[in-house]
Order: structure tokens, then sequence, then C-alpha cells
């Protein structure tokens, strides 16, 4: 039997569901997956053709890491912590933004449950509206570009820090574009007891304005521009990070994109287009993303 | 009629398989079996998952299930030996003029 | 054991008593010492096998207990006021899930302007949820229904969430005689939790699917069904709790010399017995007066309702609670279970934001009712005269 799917809606060429099933799939199905609202829940969780052959729960939007802390306090008190991983799977609206509070909670708490958030960069299910996930110029239906606006203002606010400061066993950023990888790290994240937090980068082909053909290659860019570096954390200390040997200017990975493509012509597009640079080049410094 | 059977708590088991998704692109992955060094790549990162390996005597390829094939391509941008060809589906073939 | 103990410790016992395997705590006065009372009793080990989790909110709190109801769970938490607000998503949420949590609300005020004190407008803007609601007249009958609580919500014939509503200070503070319940006692009335459907691993299960137009009607009726299921089953267990316990708290609805009585005045919650008081003296004066307490809000009792009232002209009803821009919340299901009868009901509002309740006052209305000096529409009582001044 699958873990998940087929025959789910996600639109052809989406990047979350090449992540779900292989975490899933790492952990053998001894999943309980807790979901939030957003496309993931849409697209597989229809009543009477739901895709998940593990079981499966959605509850609310902002929710799931509360949801999944009390699945795994009642499996401890009912003796059955030993049946199943908890594990949640989360867009990025439902982890940045409006459930950041029950995240906390669970990470406070240090419950037992491995939280992955599925990182598209917008509230994709309603339309690609600007999350705090989505990068600074990203054109969304909530940060248009216009005349005097260059599309989102603000930066990309950082998830896997805030799990850190948590002070959680393990925290981790991934990217579809490394399935193995992201596989490997949802397999380490099992081992530790208490919660783990990972962030895997998903293509939208329709939010970001690409075709399907792109998305394995342009989460690729993502991270070998040092937009989105792949580290690894644990007890606070960072332990791993994918080298780059020569890291791309991150042009290369915007130009492909139909979110950025106002940057090359937009007066304030220059600006935007710095500020990007500036933040992989703060990036490569931090993690020594340069080999 | 048949009275409507309405599972109260919680969904039936999973039933999406029964969705075939595969009508919605306008192409379909094909897999050179000859080419194919049954690496895995297309299956790793098939998103539906439309695409399985197969054994033919000691001969082992990928081979994609077009009743869920959705016409993406990423298996077609991540195969390392080109073996995936993407066709256009019959009904698609039109002239414009 | 017959004990003098506050609210909170007699409800608080009965949540132990109840064996929950999950509790989750969130402050808010005047809730927090039910929670505070049940953490002393984890910290002591009293609980058996239960966890006892601390949350970050109301809302991860309600959120929590879902999850662990939905993983097979007995689950209790506890509220009031901004708390229950702040929860009302997911309790909706858990109604809409079906699954049998229970918890228990002591009775707040609603902010703004913020006031701790007691009356009921918490609980009842919730009403529409799909939770059974139960408001009870002092900490015996509180500690008596948080059994009944989990029987009545994890019956499959009903799966839906409980909350027993119990008066915030009046009664969660005071202190009153309780006999309290033994182990033996509830576990003979109170079996394991057996889920009807549960997160498995060996079993896969979708829960919480969403529900495109062919589908999402007949859920939502299906709530209807279970809510209509739930009356005829409390009733049953009230009957067992009867024959269990020697205590009789009557069915949905408790009438008191309804049957030839002129007025009668409805009453729900902390103020029963304060009228039951005014009810009898007037009584040994030889006036016709009853009283009908509500027990059960929702599913809402019309029929009992209407039966008990039938022949009463003229119907007050104390209300602790403003539906704001309509008629007061228990007069209006009132009014509607009275349809096509030729009585009167008077609203009377009252009592909010922990405002005192005379004695007095439900004298006075009840003869100037019974004189005929005042109108059958809604009135405020204990109201400072007053006007309002924007700058």
């Amino acid at each position: 039997m699958n873990y998940f799917g087929p025959g789910h809606g996600a639109c052809p060429g989406c990047g979350f569901p090449i992540a779900i099933r292989g975490a899933i799939e790492v952990l053998d199905g001894k999943v309980i997956a807790v979901n939030s609202t957003g496309c993931l829940e849409i697209v597989s969780s229809m009543y009477g053709r739901n895709t998940w052959g593990v079981p499966y729960i959605h509850s609310l939007f902002e929710n799931a890491g509360a949801v999944a802390a009390g699945i795994e306090t009642a499996l401890r008190a009912m003796k059955r912590d030993n049946e199943a991983h908890v594990v949640v799977f989360a867009g990025d609206g439902a982890t940045f933004d409006i459930g950041i509070g029950t995240l906390s909670g669970m990470m406070d708490r240090d419950h037992n449950v491995i939280y992955i958030c599925y990182d598209n960069e917008a509230y994709q299910n309603t339309g690609n509206q600007q999350s705090m996930a989505t990068p600074p110029g990203a054109n969304t239906t909530t940060t248009p570009v216009g005349k005097l606006k260059p599309g989102k203002t603000g930066r990309k606010k950082d998830m896997v820090e805030i799990a850190v400061a948590h002070g959680v066993p393990y925290a981790a950023s991934a990217s579809i574009a490394y399935p193995k990888d992201f596989q490997r790290k949802v397999k380490r994240a099992a081992e530790f007891e208490g919660s783990k937090y990972i962030q895997v980068h998903a293509p939208c082909v329709t939010g970001w304005g690409i075709d399907g053909k792109l998305t394995v290659e342009v989460s690729k860019l993502a991270v070998e521009t040092g937009l989105y570096p792949l580290v690894e954390y644990e007890y606070g200390k960072l332990v791993k990070v994918k080298k780059l040997k020569q890291r791309k200017p991150v042009e290369e990975y915007l130009k492909i994109q139909r979110r950025f493509r106002h940057l090359f012509k937009h007066e304030m597009g220059k600006e935007i287009l710095e500020q990007l640079q500036k933040i992989a080049d703060e990036n490569a410094e931090k993690y020594g993303l340069d080999a | 009629m048949a009275k409507m059977k309405l599972y109260i708590g919680a969904s039936s088991p999973a039933m999406s398989s029964e969705m075939k998704t595969g009508d919605w692109g306008t192409e379909l992955a094909y897999i050179d079996k000859e080419k194919c060094i049954a690496c895995g790549q297309c299956i790793t990162f098939c998103p539906e998952p439309a695409t399985s390996m197969v054994e033919e005597g000691d001969k082992k390829y990928a081979v994609v299930d077009h009743d869920y094939c959705k016409g993406c391509w990423i298996c077609f941008t991540v195969c390392p030996v080109d073996a995936i060809e993407m066709k256009t589906k019959e009904i698609y073939k039109v002239e414009v003029c | 054991m017959r004990k003098v103990v506050r609210g909170f410790y007699a409800i608080a016992e009965a949540v132990r008593l109840s064996k929950p395997n999950v509790i989750a705590a969130y402050p808010i006065t005047p809730q927090t010492e039910i929670v505070e009372n049940l953490a002393e009793m984890y910290a002591n080990g009293e609980l058996g096998d239960a966890e006892y989790v601390t949350a970050e909110s109301e809302f991860g709190a309600a959120s929590m207990v879902l999850g662990a109801s939905a993983a097979g769970a007995r689950a209790f938490t506890a509220t009031s006021s901004q708390g229950l607000l702040l929860m009302s998503e997911v309790l909706y949420n858990a109604a809409g899930m079906r699954l049998p949590i229970v918890l228990v609300i002591a009775n707040r005020s609603v902010s703004a302007p913020l006031s701790i004190w007691n009356d009921i407008q918490d609980s009842i803007s919730i009403r529409d949820a799909g939770i059974i609601q139960l408001y009870v007249e002092s900490n015996q009958e509180a500690h008596d229904m948080i059994p009944l609580a989990f029987k009545v919500a994890e019956n499959r014939d009903v799966l839906l969430p409980f909350m027993v509503c119990v008066d915030g200070f009046k009664l969660t503070h005071a202190y009153e005689p309780v006999d309290l319940l033994d182990q033996e006692t509830v576990d003979k009335f109170l079996p394991p939790y057996n889920p009807v459907v549960k997160l498995d691993v060996n079993n896969p299960v979708a829960m919480g699917c969403y529900a495109p137009p062919p589908y999402y009607m007949e859920f939502r009726v299906a709530m209807e069904y279970a809510m209509e299921r739930a009356s005829k089953v409390m009733l049953q267990e009230f009957k067992k709790w009867y024959k269990l316990t020697g205590r009789d708290w009557g069915g949905h609805v408790v009438a008191e010399n309804c049957e030839d009585a002129e007025v009668v005045v409805v009453a729900m919650g902390s103020v029963v017995p304060l009228v039951r008081e005014v009810i009898s003296r007037m009584r040994q004066d030889g006036k016709r007066v009853g009283m009908l307490k509500i027990r059960t809000y929702r599913p809402f009792p019309s029929r009992e309702i209407r039966k008990a009232l039938k022949n009463a002209g003229k119907i007050i009803v104390i209300e602790r609670a403003l539906s704001i821009g309509a008629e007061p919340p228990v007069t209006a299901d009132v009014k509607s279970a009275l349809f096509g009868l030729n009585s009167e009901v008077y609203p009377v509002v009252t009592g909010l934001g922990g405002r005192d309740i005379p004695r007095e006052l439900v004298e006075r209305i009840i003869e100037d009712v019974m004189k005929g000096k005042i109108k059958p529409e809604k009135r405020y009582e204990g109201l400072n005269e007053f006007e309002e001044v924007i700058p």
C-alpha cells in the first residue's frame, strides 16, 4: 500500500508531495500525520477520497503543533508511544504566521514530535498571498508590484533559528531538490526524543510562476545561490551545512521565476536584487557555505 | 436509491487511487526501458507517485502508470540518462490554423 | 463522604475520579483553581496514568485535548470567558469531528469592558457549536455531572463534546457541603473510554477531512441528530445516576410548583437556589408561583419546557446574558418552545458582570408581574440609570 498518493490533487509539478511521501517512507509508515489547513490538506483529504495510507488528522489552520502535542501526550499516557512517530506537515503560512503560537508551545514543552514545514513561501492554497516566509521582492497578490512597490518588502523570517532558540534537540532546513538529504534528516530527527523542526523548500508552480520542468532546478538554485542554505542543528549546535563549490549569483535563481521577473525592470528592482544578494552573502558567511 | 454512508469521526480508508489524475495533463511520460539504468531518481522525485520499478528477468527498469501521470516533467528533468520522453496526448495533437 | 469544600475542588476531584488520560491546562480567572487542583493531584501521583500538560493558550489547550481525544484518550480541560472565546474555533471543530471531550466552564462575563465576575455570556455565545451544555446550581451538582458528562459524550449514539457550566466565583469559589464520590461508585457508572475511531497505525483512518458540497450538509445534520439522541441518552443517565447515588437531579428541566402556578420563573445556574427560596416563601403566603430550572441548555429541552409551562400564563425568564441586537438568548429559546401557547414571557436581564441579584429584586418582579404592573417585554433590573457620553 502507498503511504501517500497516488490520485491526490496537487498541481502537476508541485514540490511538496515529494517531501511528504519521502518523509513517511523513510519512517517506514510508522507515522501519525498531523496536517494544518492548506494546500496539502486540500489536495489530500477530501472526504471519501483521502490519499493517506497512514493515520491522518487535520484540525485547523493554526493548531497543528498543539494537536500533535495532544496526540503525543495521549500516546504517552496510554503507553502507546512506541507505535508511531507523530509528524506534522504544515505549510509556511501555518508555521511562520498563524500557527507559530502552538508550534512554540509544542517546542517549548519539547513534545516528541517531528514538525515538517513545507515552505512554498506564500499562502499558495488561497492563491499566492505573502507570508512571513515570502522572500523580499516576491510578487504576491497581497504584495503586488506597482508603480511604487517592488513586491514584498521586508525579510523572510528565520524559522530554523527560532526553532533552535527553543532549545529543541534537532532543527534543519532541506530542499525537495535533495530528497535523499531530506530523508536522511527526517530519519536523523526521529532518533531524538523531543521536538524536531525540519523546513523543506518546496516550489509552488503557480505561485512562483514556473513550469513543472523547473521545479527541481529552481529549488536547486535556491540552495546553490545561498538563498536557501541547507543546515542542520543538534542541541543548538550547527553540525552540518551543505557546502557550495561555486556559489551562483542570486539572479540565476530569480530570473526564471515569474514572481521575481519585475525585479529586472522595476525602478526599485536593483535595490531588492542587492538586498537578496546580501542575504545570500550573509548566509554564506554565517554558515560557511562556500567550500 | 441507496442511502449515503456517512462515516462519523473519520473518513473511510485511503481511496484517492480512484481519482485517475492521469487525465489532467497534456503530456505523459514514457520511459525507454533499454536506456533506463534503474537508478530510481524518477521514483524518488515523482510527486504522485506514478512511477515504479519493475523487474523482467534480470532487467530492472522504471515504468510510468499513466492512470496517475500528470505530465509534470519532473522525472524528465531528473533522469540522468535521458531515458524519459514526454509525449503529447493524441487528443491534444491539433493543428492550430 | 460529605465534606465542606470549595467548588473548584469538587470539580477537580470529580475529574480525577473520571480517570481522564489527558488534561490540558491554561489559567484564567475564575477557572484557574480547577486546573491548579488537578496539577497538585498530578504532582502527587494521584491522577493514575493521566498526563497533565500546560498549554501556551486556551486555544492550545483545546487543540491538545482535541488531538488527545483523536488519539483515543479521555480528555479534559476547563476555561472561562475570553479563554472560551479563544477556544471557540477549536470547539466548533472538535464538535464537528465528533470528539467527546469534556470541559468545565467557570462562567464569567466577556470583555469589553474587562470583568472577571460572573454571568453566562461566555458559554451562551457558543451555544450553536454542537456542544452539549448543562448548567448547574450547586457544587454538588457540578461534582456529579462530570462523570455523567464523560459518559454521555462518549456514548456512541452521541459523540459530541460536553460542557458543564458552573457559575464563576458564585459556585467555583464557594464553600459548600458536597457528598464526594468514591472511585468504586464512579467506576460502576463510567466504564473506560472505548473510542469508535482513533488515530492508530494498524488501522489508518483520516480525521478532519474536508467535505465538498455533496457531503457537508449531511455531516452537519448528523450532528443535529446526535444532539437529539443525546437528549434521550442524558435522561437515561440521569436516572442511572439517581439509582446509583440517591441524588435525583431531575431531567433536562426541573419544574417546581409549576402545575397550578400563574407565574413561573425560569432560571439557570447558581441563581436557581435563590429563586427556589423566593418561590417557597411566596407559596407559604398562598401565592401561585413556581420555578422552572433549565439544566440542559443544549440540546434545548423544548418539549419538556412546553409541558412544564403549559398552564402558566406568565413566565419570567432570568437572563444573565445578552444577545446584543436581539431578544436575550434563553428567552428566545423559551418563547420558541411555547410558540402557539397563550403565555406572556417577561425577559429580565440582570446580574451581568457579577452584579448581585438580591432576593428582593426577584420578589418584586414576581409581584409586579402578578399585579400586571409590567409589560411582557425585555427589561433590565439592577441597572443604574445612566447617560452615554460620546465625546
